[in-house]
C-alpha cells in the first residue's frame, strides 16, 4: 500500500508525519533542527529518500540540511549564497534605494529528474541552483538583472523569492514569483527572464497594472497542463492558459480575494483550493471559520469546505508555503496554520482532521506519496 | 591551544561539547581563532561572520574575561588569559528574544 510523508517547517523546527494510504493514524517526529526557523524542506522525486530542509536564524544565518533517509538523519551541506557581481539595490520600503543583502532561503525546489539538482529562492530575491547536492551554489542572475530589479521592492515578509515552477513537459522553462515584484518566466533554464504579470493589478501600485510591483503570494500548476497558472495574489485570485502572457481574475465568489497557498488537486487540473484570509491588515480567516475553498471549475465558482475545521472562534492564518496535495487516488490536502495545527483531507478537501495540533507556527507543509 | 565555548544552536551544528579548542600560531586575534575555528568545523561558516564581508552577524557576540570583544577590531590581540587558555572566548547569542 502507499504511503505518505508530510514535511512540516515550523518556525522552531521539522518534523515528519507519516502515515499509510489511509491517512488514518500518524507517526511524528521532530522537532529536526529544534530552535530553528525552517522555512521549507521538500523531497526528490526523482529520489524521494533525498530531503532538503532550509535552516535559519535571524542570530546565526542560513543552513542547508540534506536526508539521504527520508528525513530520520540530516547532514548540512553549503550554506553560501553569493550574489553574482556587484549586486546593486532594489527600493526599500519607503522606495529609496537599498543594497541587495542576502537574508535567508525561503524555498527548495528539487530538479524533476536528478537528486543533486535544487533551485533555491532566497530574500533579497534571487534564484539559486546546486547541482551537486547542495554543496556548492549559484545565482542565476539573468533573474535579477534582467531589468526591472532595481524597482523591486519588499512586501512584508520581505523581498523574498518563494516560488519555482519547473514545467514537467518543457525542462527549459521556470516560473518564479517574488514578493512583491511579480511572476517571471525563463525559457531557456534560468539564463533569461521575462516578467509575465499582464492583467494583475494593484491598487497598492501607482500604476495599477504596471509590469512589475505586484505582491504575488503564491502560484501553482497542474503538471498535465503546463500552460495554465493559478494565482494567489495579495488581493485577487488569478488564473491564466497561456503560461503567463495573460493573466485573468477568478476570485469570484469568495469572501475575501486575500490569501497566501493556492494549490491544484493531484488529478482534476481545473480542482483549485484557497484559503481565503480577512485582509491584508488582519492576517486571520473571515468571520473566525477555517475554511478551505474549493473550485472544480477551475475558478469563478468556489465552494467552502468546514467539515472537520474550527466554525468559531478561530483566528489563524495559513501562509504561502503551507498546502500541498499528495498523489494518491483519493487526492489528499494539506495545510498547516500560524497556531501550530496540521490538517489533512484524505477525500480531496470533503472532510479534514487534524494530523497535528500544536506544532510551533507552520512556515511550510509539503507531501511525498510513496510507493 | 584556545578554549571557544559556543551557544547551544551552533553546537547542535557541530556535534561537539560546549567548549571547542583550536590552535592558533602566534598571538590570538578574533580572525585568527575564528579561521581556525571554521576550518575544524566547516558547518560553521556563515553561521558566526558573514560569508562575504567576513563581518561579525549581528546577533553574535563576542565575550572574554567579564568583556564584551564584539566590537574590538578582528585583528586585534585576545585578552592575555584566552591567548594562555585560562579564559575562553565566549561565542554568545545577543539576547534578542525569540
Amino acid at each position: 500500500m502507499s504511503r505518505v510523508r508530510v514535511l512540516v517547517g515550523t518556525r522552531k523546527g521539522a518534523f515528519v508525519l507519516e502515515s499509510d494510504g489511509k491517512r488514518q493514524q500518524w507517526d511524528v517526529s521532530g522537532p529536526h533542527f529544534g530552535g530553528w526557523e525552517i522555512y521549507h524542506l521538500k523531497g526528490s522525486l526523482a529520489d524521494p529518500n533525498r530531503l532538503y530542509a532550509a535552516q535559519s536564524s535571524s542570530w546565526f544565518g542560513q543552513i542547508i540540511q540534506r536526508s539521504e533517509d527520508g528525513g530520520k538523519t540530516w547532514s548540512p551541506v553549503g550554506n553560501k549564497f553569493a550574489y553574482d557581481g556587484v549586486p546593486g539595490t532594489h527600493q526599500w520600503y519607503d522606495g529609496t534605494p537599498h543594497p541587495w543583502e542576502f537574508e535567508r532561503v525561503w524555498h527548495l525546489e528539487p530538479s524533476l529528474t536528478d537528486p543533486d539538482t535544487v533551485y533555491a529562492g532566497v530574500e533579497d530575491a534571487a534564484l539559486f541552483k546546486t547541482t551537486d547536492g547542495g554543496q556548492n551554489w549559484h545565482e542565476l542572475s539573468g533573474l535579477r538583472e534582467h531589468g526591472t530589479g532595481s524597482s523591486w521592492s519588499p512586501g512584508a515578509g520581505g523581498m523574498c523569492l518563494h516560488t519555482i515552477i519547473l514545467d514537467p513537459s518543457n525542462d527549459t522553462r521556470i516560473f518564479v514569483a517574488i514578493s512583491a515584484a511579480g511572476a517571471f518566466r525563463s525559457d531557456d533554464a534560468g539564463v533569461s527572464w521575462m516578467p509575465i504579470n499582464k492583467g494583475l493589478r494593484s491598487e497598492q501600485l501607482p500604476d495599477q497594472d504596471a509590469e512589475v510591483g505586484h505582491c504575488v503570494h503564491r502560484i501553482a500548476m497542474h503538471p498535465s497542463r503546463p500552460q495554465t497558472l493559478f494565482m494567489q495574489k495579495h488581493w485577487d485570485v488569478l488564473r491564466t492558459d497561456d503560461a503567463g502572457d495573460s493573466w485573468r481574475e477568478i476570485s469570484g465568489n469568495l469572501p475575501s480575494d486575500f490569501g497566501f497557498p493556492i494549490d491544484v488537486h493531484a488529478h482534476e487540473p481545473d480542482t483549485v483550493y484557497v484559503i481565503p484570509i480577512k485582509s491584508d491588515s488582519e492576517h486571520f480567516v473571515p468571520d473566525a471559520k477555517l475554511r478551505v475553498y474549493r473550485s472544480r471549475g477551475g475558478g469563478d465558482e468556489w465552494e467552502a469546505l468546514t467539515q472537520g475545521l474550527p466554525q468559531s472562534d478561530c483566528y489563524v492564518n495559513v501562509l504561502r508555503d503551507a498546502m500541498a496535495v499528495d498523489s494518491l487516488d483519493s487526492c489528499g490536502i494539506y495545510f498547516g496554520t500560524t497556531g501550530g495545527q496540521v490538517y489533512a483531507s484524505a477525500d480531496a478537501g470533503d472532510s479534514w482532521a487534524p494530523i497535528v495540533r500544536d506544532l510551533p507556527g507552520v512556515l511550510s507543509v509539503e507531501v511525498q506519496t510513496l510507493p | 591551544m584556545i578554549r571557544v565555548v559556543l551557544p547551544a544552536h551552533l553546537r547542535t551544528l557541530t556535534r561537539a561539547g560546549g567548549e571547542v579548542s583550536v590552535e592558533v600560531e602566534g598571538r590570538p586575534t578574533q580572525r585568527s581563532v575564528l579561521d581556525a575555528l571554521e576550518a575544524l568545523y566547516p558547518v560553521l561558516r556563515g553561521t558566526i561572520r558573514d560569508h562575504v564581508t567576513q563581518k561579525r552577524r549581528p546577533f553574535v557576540r563576542f565575550f572574554a574575561c567579564e568583556r564584551d570583544l564584539s566590537h574590538e577590531l578582528p585583528d586585534a590581540p585576545l585578552p592575555d588569559p584566552v591567548a594562555t587558555g585560562a579564559e575562553p572566548l565566549l561565542v554568545v547569542g545577543a539576547m534578542a528574544g525569540g
